[in-house]
């Protein structure tokens, strides 16, 4: 480690002779020259971490996978031809792919992803590279999208599933979406195709709704979520419900509004229900509230047979990444521990929260203590008032194969790399 | 607490008023009752310098529905809008709800605020249209 800390500070000084190289992709993506960046590429980081912005502009970049060789892929929000999947390898950017989504994982020869409706899965060759950029296998399709949630995040387990978000196109279940005084549906119908995570097989072609698993139910949207390999099992960040205080000001005040409910990480068995849309879950009270367009007025509990969340985070802060970090590399507490990269918050008023990486210490799949900022100034301006502003957002998340730690933004597409190089 | 919030409510009230009564603006009483309605119905989602959420909810600043035909605007209001409809080629992935509820003065003046605030320049709406373009549903 410290031969590279000596060689990074001999390189800095030749990046100031040096020109930034320029992506060959005919768009205005650029390419970091791989050396220190005293300014940490903006961010605010614990003591020993640097980061540097290995990629910028590649557009919406949502989540993000690193090969064995340390390429790195990332899924564009675009529907611009050519442009949905950027690979960067060395100096170097090209893209391929057309169509809108948020997912990309790699797992073991194979790089999975997703459209608002599909996944897709490519298969790479020993150096890790899409063999056929244009022809990947569907491996499934026709999940519903009515443009509300309509990310399909996944990942996959150790045994040849795939997990895949597939988020309610709804606030709260309403008759009418998001309208004051339009009461909850009863027996909320958008749970049977949607408010859930899905299982399907990894290796099978075609597969709709009736050839999976509804794996977990009454989940409002999960965009962040990942398999624990410490304990087996599933974990996501559920985006909590908007607007107690705009629609039930009878019962909230703004500021309650602002911080209710809670975003929350759920340990997922198969069959667990969350409870949306009847409950929510109140990080101050510790409790499961009756939602109040199911008769809740913000005191009355509810959801019996509801699952309690693994840990509780402040409203509204918008979990887009969920990663256990496996590495090595980072100091021990951070071994298993969970990152979680919070998009930051539109809903709260007189000023917006989130936009930052935080990180949960785990041991034995359970929280161990309080969750903590870990990578901080996403946003790059003080007290931040609305999502606009933000100059970058934190969205994806993975781990490179020396232990790094990858965060892209989705604003302007930069791509971050996190390293340790100790005290 | 529930005082300090009032105060302040209070205070920034008066001093919206204050500066809509120096500042003179097109139908300057009408834009200060417009702001109120608007910081009460429309900012959590089209936020505090109307620059909406980026994917989610459309900006107010200088969008064809904001500076076009009034009737369309005023519809948007009444009746709400669907994700599925773009703006400036643009998708948003969150409903509006309709607010069909809203009286059609305080309409016309949230949308004269809008039109006359966030760097647009627009003419006024008034209640008389509304109620013509409410009609006609």
């Amino acid at each position: 480690m410290k031969t590279r800390i000596a060689l990074l500070g001999c390189l800095s000084v030749m990046t100031l002779l040096s020109v930034q190289s320029r992506a060959n992709n005919g768009d205005s993506s650029v390419i970091r020259p791989m050396v220190a960046d005293p300014a940490n590429a903006g961010l605010k980081l614990p003591t020993g971490f640097k980061a540097q912005a290995i990629a910028e502009n590649l557009g919406a970049a949502r989540h993000i996978a690193v090969t064995p060789l340390g390429d790195v892929y990332v899924k564009i929000q675009t529907s611009k031809p050519g442009k949905a999947i950027a690979v960067i390898h060395g100096n170097e950017v090209k893209t391929f792919g057309t169509y809108r989504g948020t997912g990309m994982v790699i797992k073991g020869n194979y790089l999975y992803t997703s459209s608002d409706e599909e996944v897709y899965r490519y298969a790479l060759n020993d150096k890790f590279e899409v063999i056929n950029p244009d022809q990947p296998e569907k491996l499934v399709t026709g999940l519903i999208n009515r443009h509300q949630h309509e990310a399909k995040a996944l990942t996959l387990d150790n045994e040849g599933n795939i997990y895949v978000n597939i988020g309610a196109y709804s606030n709260s279940c309403q008759v009418q979406d998001r309208a004051k005084g339009s009461k909850g549906i009863e027996g909320c119908p958008i749970r049977d195709s949607a408010a859930g995570i899905w299982q399907f097989r990894a290796d099978k072609q075609n597969q709709t709704y009736g050839d999976g698993t509804r794996y977990a139910s009454g989940l409002r949207n999960v965009v962040g979520l990942d398999w624990n390999t410490a304990d087996n099992q599933l974990f996501v960040m559920q985006h909590g419900r908007d607007g107690l205080f705009d629609m039930f000001p009878e019962y909230y005040n703004l500021q309650q509004g602002n911080e209710l409910p809670a975003e929350c990480m759920y340990a997922l068995k198969k069959g667990d229900d969350a409870g949306w849309p009847y409950i929510y879950y109140d990080g101050e009270q510790h409790k499961k509230i009756l939602a109040p367009e199911y008769g809740g007025d913000g005191k009355k509990k509810g959801g019996e047979n509801a699952i309690d969340p693994a840990i509780a985070f402040p409203a509204h802060m918008a979990p887009n990444g969920l990663l256990f970090y496996t590495g090595n590399q980072f100091p021990a507490k951070y071994k298993n521990g969970a990152f979680v990269a919070f998009h930051g918050s539109w809903n709260r008023q007189k000023g917006q929260k989130g936009y930052f990486v935080a990180f949960v210490p785990f041991k034995d799949g359970k929280p161990t203590g309080k969750w903590e900022i870990f990578a901080d100034d996403f946003a790059g301006v003080e007290n931040i008032q609305s999502p606009g502003q933000a100059k970058h957002r934190p969205c994806g998340l993975a781990q490179g194969p020396d232990g790094s730690l990858y965060v892209t933004d989705d604003v302007k597409g930069t791509v971050y790399k996190i390293t340790y190089g100790g005290k | 607490m529930k005082k300090i919030i009032l105060t302040g409510v209070a205070l920034s009230a008066a001093l919206s008023f204050l500066a809509a009564q120096t500042k003179k603006p097109v139908a300057g009483s009408s834009v200060a009752r417009g702001k109120k309605v608007y910081e009460q119905y429309c900012l959590t989602c089209h936020q505090v310098d109307g620059s909406g959420v980026p994917h989610l909810n459309p900006p107010l600043i200088k969008t064809t529905f904001v500076l076009g035909e009034k009737p369309a605007l005023v519809q948007v209001i009444l009746k709400g809008m669907q994700s599925s409809v773009p703006i400036d080629d643009e998708y948003y992935s969150n409903n509006m709800p309709p607010h069909n509820f809203l009286k059609d003065q305080e309409i016309a003046d949230v949308l004269t605020y809008v039109r006359n605030n966030f760097g647009n320049k627009a003419g006024a709406v008034t209640a008389a249209e509304v109620k013509a373009i409410r009609a006609k549903n």
